[in-house]
């Protein structure tokens, strides 16, 4: 077996690799250029030419630029705050043993793991009981409880390789526990908050089965379009679509650049 | 951000100081509130009778389990064939790929690998509703068919089974490409040449080196899909019609439009079991047949 057949697998991989990638791409590249089809009925589902009026009629459905509106604050609230919980309770959880450590992973594992229909059911059930309106209050809970889960195990995986000596060394120094922490062990855990902030606010963003359970009224660009897929998806949400996507790549390759130079 | 002075003098790993309670305290009180708490209300809920104007009562109302699996049996069973189906679709697409990207990507690797992932930076929701589109009777990949008398009269995808499994399928890859890729790319290539060196042919070396060692990726892959996909109602919702719907279906439609909580809280923890139950198999499963492995050698 030599020649020919060593080079032929990979070869056959790579053009199988390629179609895997075109296939992903398919949808997207459709959704773009639905963007720009001049439909005139509220399906938009055939070309019908070439039109640039979505992208200047973007925020003609008042609703919808809500539904937008509400998606990035709620990313960003949740974020926030679940990325400083977490934080501190990775942090914890790499750093030291203590007694309740093994319940305290379980309930991690356990926002992980569970299905987010049934976390989802579960708040629903817990509001109705308690009688609870449901709204934007409820949602922001809601997503820093299955965020919070996600930055603390990236956290507490960077925690667990920090070498323990060097906040030793802060401490023989002088520096009081606030110090350390601020000079010495958020620099060395930042990779990691980085990571878990950065899941936390994809996760918020893109969820549509736990915000439907807990949104009563409030909704999200998710809960939106995936509302209006029995009446027809209007072009605006494509074009939302777009933007988000093109600024998700700018950041990323951004951040991708960045790190790869400081390697 | 103030810390128990005492505590923390310490220092790392002692079990009396304050400090990693301190840490933990605020995302614990959180979880409990908001996932342990409603998971309790939620049995507490699923035993109960009622409805939603007279109030719900704790009545141990067992029959809510057996009424759910008895009325939705053939939605439970549709959603683990559809999960199974579309896990496994999942990792038969993913693999080959990972592989390939893993040992011949070169330089390129991460640009691949990014290229895999662009999904991701399109709301799940909205890419289901573009594959709708590409599937969808008059759209840009039938309808020319059609047009061309390529179709047989009467085809469609859109409202079949396989529609809302390949849905699944395309929503969910990503999760399945990233953990296959890691634990490929952890390999050393230099055991693999090895195995050549010792005269195994590229299949046995691919069969008893690559593919054990990545074994462990294809697990989380598998249980980071299955689980999501199993549950899943969006794609049936778009893509499935209102014959192939899964069981994520009829548990909102028994909270939201029959306001039936106690029978959807049943349905809800019958489902989280099932999931559960066969996650944990299958580990118990692919973990006897790779200590299997280990002994044969």
């Amino acid at each position: 077996m030599t020649g020919a057949p060593a080079r032929t697998g990979p070869r056959v991989l790579r053009v199988y690799t390629l179609a895997l990638i075109a296939w992903l791409v398919l949808p997207i590249a459709v959704m773009v250029l639905f963007g720009f089809n001049d439909t005139r009925s509220r399906q938009n589902f055939r070309w019908e030419g070439f039109t640039l009026k979505w992208y200047t009629h973007l925020f003609d459905k008042a609703d919808l630029t809500t539904a937008v509106l509400n998606s990035l604050t709620i990313a960003l609230f949740s974020t926030a705050i679940s990325t400083v919980l977490g934080t501190l309770a990775g942090l914890a959880l790499g750093r030291y043993r203590f007694r309740g450590r093994g319940a305290a992973t379980l309930l991690l594992l356990m926002a992980i793991a569970c299905p987010e229909l049934v976390m989802g059911a579960s708040l629903l059930s817990m509001f109705v009981t308690f009688g609870l309106p449901r709204g934007y209050p409820t949602v922001l809970a809601a997503h820093v409880m299955f965020s919070v889960a996600f930055v603390a195990v990236t956290v507490r995986a960077r925690a667990a390789g920090l070498d323990p000596s060097v906040d030793e060394a802060a401490r023989d120094l002088g520096a009081g526990p606030w110090t350390r922490f601020r000079l010495v062990t958020l620099p060395m855990l930042r990779p990691g908050v980085a990571a878990g902030a950065l899941l936390a606010f994809v996760l918020s963003i893109d969820d549509v089965v736990i915000t439907g359970f807990t949104g009563g009224a409030t909704v999200t660009f998710p809960l939106w379009i995936y509302g209006s897929t029995r009446t027809g998806t209007p072009p605006q949400v494509n074009v939302m679509g777009t933007l988000i996507f093109m600024v998700g790549i700018v950041i990323a390759v951004v951040l991708a650049r960045r790190a790869a130079r400081r390697r | 951000m103030r810390r128990a002075g005492r505590g923390d003098e310490d220092g790392h790993g002692e079990a009396r100081s304050l400090t990693p309670y301190l840490l933990v305290l605020p995302s614990g009180l959180w979880l409990l509130a908001f996932l342990a708490v409603p998971l309790v209300l939620m049995a507490s809920l699923s035993l109960q009778t009622g409805n939603l104007v007279d109030g719900f009562q704790q009545t141990f109302h067992w029959q809510n389990y057996t009424d759910g699996l008895g009325t939705y049996g053939d939605k439970f069973v549709r959603s683990l064939w559809y999960g199974l189906l579309a896990t496994a679709a999942c990792a038969a697409l993913a693999y080959p790929a990972a592989y390939w990207i893993a040992f011949h990507g070169g330089r390129a690797k991460s640009t691949y690998l990014f290229l895999l992932l662009l999904p991701y930076f399109v709301s799940f929701v909205l890419r289901t509703i573009s594959w709708k589109l590409v599937l969808t009777d008059n759209g840009p990949v039938l309808g020319p068919l059609r047009d061309h008398g390529l179709l047989p009269d009467g085809f469609h995808v859109l409202d079949t089974g396989f529609a809302v499994v390949s849905g699944l399928t395309y929503g969910f890859l990503p999760f399945m490409v990233l953990p296959i890729y890691v634990a490929l790319e952890r390999i050393d290539p230099r055991v693999v040449e090895a195995a050549r060196d010792l005269y195994a042919g590229r299949v046995r070396a691919f069969a008893r080196i690559v593919l054990p060692l990545s074994l462990p990726g294809v697990l989380a892959g598998v249980v980071m899909t299955f689980v999501p996909v199993a549950a899943d109602y969006v794609n049936a919702e778009v893509l499935g019609g209102p014959r192939n719907t899964m069981i994520g279906n009829v548990i909102q439609a028994e909270y939201f439009d029959n306001s039936a909580y106690p029978l959807a809280s049943a349905l809800s923890f019958t489902l989280m079991a099932m999931l559960l139950l066969g996650v944990f198999a299958y580990a118990r499963a692919l973990g006897a047949g790779s200590a299997l492995e280990a002994a044969r050698r």
